[in-house]
């Protein structure tokens, strides 16, 4: 499924956060937007999950301009993952209740071996489907939080920085898992991150961005070998060098 | 057998939903359970409940007989509590007046806690014009004093039993609204909320889904702690004469109809005033323990 996204702009009140941002997104690709705290990247994938409706522009998936207002039908396409496993599932629901909420919302059939299927899809064991959330490690609640997207057959993940809230071990365990399910089951990406190594890892394309412009997009490959145009690119490149390879 | 229950419900890998639903609620009851005063509170309250139900049974009188050459009598073998103004058995009448008192507060809470519920739910979740508007209703009904507006409706309606539940039920919601939109508001911009979101349920789906069950157990702690409350407001209508009509026995209208005695017969005013006591304190206790046990701020 392909992505449009066309000089997209987001308000919070009269406070302007994003400031006309435009990407394309190829069927089976994955994208990547790194930026710093505040500078509205999340923002950006909020409004294309259907979670913000104070958006002007174009957000168009498959050449299909997306409404405000999504109908239901358009979250068995796009489905997102949430930052922080901890705050992402609801505390008092087994993890069983947790998966059956969208196939009980579209009326799906066999909800029972769809549970078990993506249970399976992300590496958790059945066993974990009756328990409750605090029962689980944070990187095994993120594996729910990711088969809960699975479960509604996506064919768009968006991505909001889906290891940053767990231990390093354990990020490139999501990492892993993240890179080999987009081959497994076709899925296109868009992720965001503040974390350019995590970006590099999983995405060919990179966009940066800088106080709700996105200023530069590269190719994972010229971020690596340093072929980069924008100041603020090279910025956030040498300081990720640094901290992983500390002079 | 309660062994093997025990292991079952305190699995750590259930493998049905029964199965964990059950294992949360023995881990409540095992925690209420080391609780001393939640269970003095619940025994008291179970003995109560189970006194009104089977009054029948217990009773040694009617409790409209009257027996006027023994008025006013002492607690003997015949009358274990005595004989009010008219010559009635008060252990009959407090029997039977289990029933109208733990009656109408059960019908108050059945009526107030989910309208208070839900309004509290959808007013946080939507927010904007509809917030606006039903958490001012609210405050008109919670700036009126509770016993002045239960009293003004009653006198309006007739009195009787129904009406002042009516009432009291009018006056006893709005803290209940205003307590679950709190919670609400901490929850409704959540992630899992707005995961619940991302799978096209409707507003309405969510939040009696999964917004109300976070906010009922709060809700379950505050409506035990103001039953003790409800039980005197519905006395203290009865007292007045404009909740249950004689020759109903209920305990606040027992008390006032045999005030006049409380200095010569005081034994006469002191049993029922007793049993609302008591009632009450059970409430209290079982509330506060019900705190310990449910309240998630707590753990």
């Amino acid at each position: 499924m392909t992505i449009e996204i066309d000089n997209l702009r987001i308000s919070f009140g009269d406070k302007e956060v994003v400031k006309g941002v435009s990407f394309k997104v190829a069927q089976g690709a994955s994208f990547g937007i790194v930026g710093e705290s505040g500078s509205g990247k999340s923002t950006v994938l909020r409004a294309m999950a259907g979670l913000n409706n104070h958006w002007s522009g174009r957000i168009a998936f498959s050449g299909e301009d997306a409404p405000l207002k999504r109908p239901p039908a358009f979250f068995r396409k796009v489905q997102m993952v949430f930052q922080d496993p901890y705050g992402s599932l609801h505390p008092r629901q087994t993890i069983d209740r947790i998966l059956s909420e969208l196939p009980l919302v579209h009326g799906m059939n066999d909800i029972d071996a769809r549970i078990a299927r993506v249970l399976s899809a992300v590496a958790l064991p059945q066993s974990a489907r009756f328990r409750f959330p605090h029962q689980l490690s944070g990187g095994q609640r993120q594996r729910v939080a990711i088969a809960r997207a699975l479960i509604a057959e996506p064919q768009v993940l968006l991505l909001d920085e889906p290891t940053s809230a767990l231990d390093v071990s354990v990020q490139a365990e999501i990492l892993n898992l993240l890179a080999d399910l987009r081959v497994e089951q076709n899925l296109t990406y868009v992720m965001v991150s503040h974390n350019l190594s995590v970006i590099s890892h999983l995405c060919s394309h990179v966009g940066v961005m800088i106080d709700g412009h996105m200023v530069e997009q590269v190719t994972a490959e010229d971020l690596r070998l340093g072929n980069v145009q924008h100041a603020h690119t090279r910025e956030l490149r040498t300081l990720s060098v640094e901290l992983e390879e500390p002079a | 057998m309660t062994s093997a229950f025990r292991n079952w419900a305190l699995s750590e890998t259930p493998s049905s939903r029964r199965q964990a639903a059950w294992g949360n609620r023995y881990r409540a009851w095992l925690n209420f359970k080391g609780n001393p005063l939640g269970m003095i509170g619940l025994t008291i309250i179970a003995i109560f409940v189970l006194m009104a139900i089977l009054a029948p049974l217990l009773a040694t009188h009617n409790p409209a007989t009257q027996e006027l050459g023994n008025r006013l009598a002492a607690p003997s073998a015949a009358h274990w509590l005595g004989t009010d103004e008219l010559g009635r058995d008060v252990y009959t009448r407090i029997l039977y007046g289990a029933r109208v008192t733990l009656g109408m507060v059960i019908a108050v809470v059945v009526l107030v806690a989910p309208l208070g519920l839900a309004i509290g739910c959808i007013a946080g979740y939507f927010g904007g014009i509809v917030d606006t508007i039903l958490m001012r209703i609210t405050d008109i009904f919670l700036a009126f004093p509770r016993l002045v507006l239960a009293l003004a409706f009653v006198a309006a309606l007739k009195p009787g039993v129904e009406s002042a539940v009516l009432a009291i039920a009018l006056t006893a919601w709005p803290p209940y609204a205003r307590m679950a939109r709190a919670e609400t508001l901490t929850v409704r911009g959540s992630d899992f909320i707005a995961a619940y979101r991302l799978t096209g349920a409707s507003s309405w789906r969510i939040i009696f889904r999964h917004i109300a069950p976070l906010c009922t157990p709060s809700l379950i702690v505050r409506v035990t702690l103001d039953m003790s409350s409800i039980i005197i407001t519905a006395a203290s209508l009865g007292f007045l004469g404009m909740g249950a009509q004689p020759p109903s026995p209920e305990w606040g209208a027992m008390i006032a109809t045999a005030k006049r005695f409380i200095f010569e017969q005081w034994w006469v005013p002191m049993i029922p005033a007793v049993a609302i006591l008591l009632v009450s304190l059970a409430f209290n206790f079982l509330g506060d323990a019900l705190r310990d046990v449910l309240d998630p701020k707590g753990n």
